[in-house]
């Protein structure tokens, strides 16, 4: 069984990103979605503990919102694949469970 | 794939109705079957059409109520968050005694059942909200 992890804050306003981070099971996966996409923008503090988390997790962020944060052409965080609203949909429908970390 | 959706935050707040309406759209254009759309807390005020968006800014309400005539998409929208925030249907004017409706074409005004029953129904239940 696995899960489709989606985060919709940024991790420097709530915590939501680091309570799912350390407790996703290998074989899951994390959408960032609104303002968490600017997690996947490397070069910040979590740079590194996304790094590690990819190590066992897919890391996906919605491309849309990227670019409406300005952050499109902006080098991204290791293991980080950029999908549209129809790779959100495919990501929904392949895996067994969702859950937004709201 | 049938899905439905929970959307828990009001209209051009902040990101949740948009994220929820393009989710929807994506995945009736993919294929899938978008069941239900129910809508909790502030999400109930996406359903009022009393709103009048500045003519170059998206129509929430109007863009949802196109969607269910469209797509044949349930949407609902809770009771209690409605009696709460002024979300009046036919009905609900009778029985609390207003004298105006506003909940638009498309939607209805139903109890939380319908978001269990969505939740056993579908495939996948996905929230939005802030």
């Amino acid at each position: 069984m696995s899960t489709l992890n989606i985060v919709n804050k940024s991790p420097f306003e709530k915590r939501s990103l680091d309570q799912c981070i350390t407790r996703t099971s290998s074989g899951d996966a994390l959408l960032l979605i609104e303002d968490a996409v600017v997690a996947a923008v490397s070069g910040t503090a979590y740079d590194a503990p996304l790094t590690e988390a990819g190590q066992n997790m897919k890391l996906y962020v919605l491309e849309g919102d990227l670019a409406a944060r300005g952050f499109a052409d902006s080098e991204m965080v290791n293991g980080f694949t950029p999908v549209d609203y129809k790779g959100f949909v495919a990501l929904v429908a392949e895996h067994d469970r969702v859950h937004s970390w709201l | 794939m049938k899905f439905a959706i929970l959307v828990n935050e009001g209209p051009y707040q902040h990101q949740a109705s948009d994220s929820a309406y393009q989710f929807a759209v994506a995945a009736i254009e993919s294929g899938h079957e978008v069941a239900r759309v129910f809508f909790y807390h502030d999400g109930v005020n996406n359903g009022s059409n009393l709103t009048t968006p500045p003519q170059d800014d998206r129509h929430i309400q109007k863009r949802w109520s196109a969607l269910a005539a469209e797509s044949g998409v349930d949407l609902v929208l809770c009771v209690a968050a409605c009696q709460r925030r002024g979300m009046v249907d036919e009905g609900e004017r009778d029985r609390n005694k207003k004298d105006a409706i506003n909940v638009a074409d498309g939607f209805r005004i139903s109890g939380l059942g319908q978001l269990i029953e969505a939740g056993i129904e579908a495939d996948r239940l996905l929230t939005f909200g802030d």
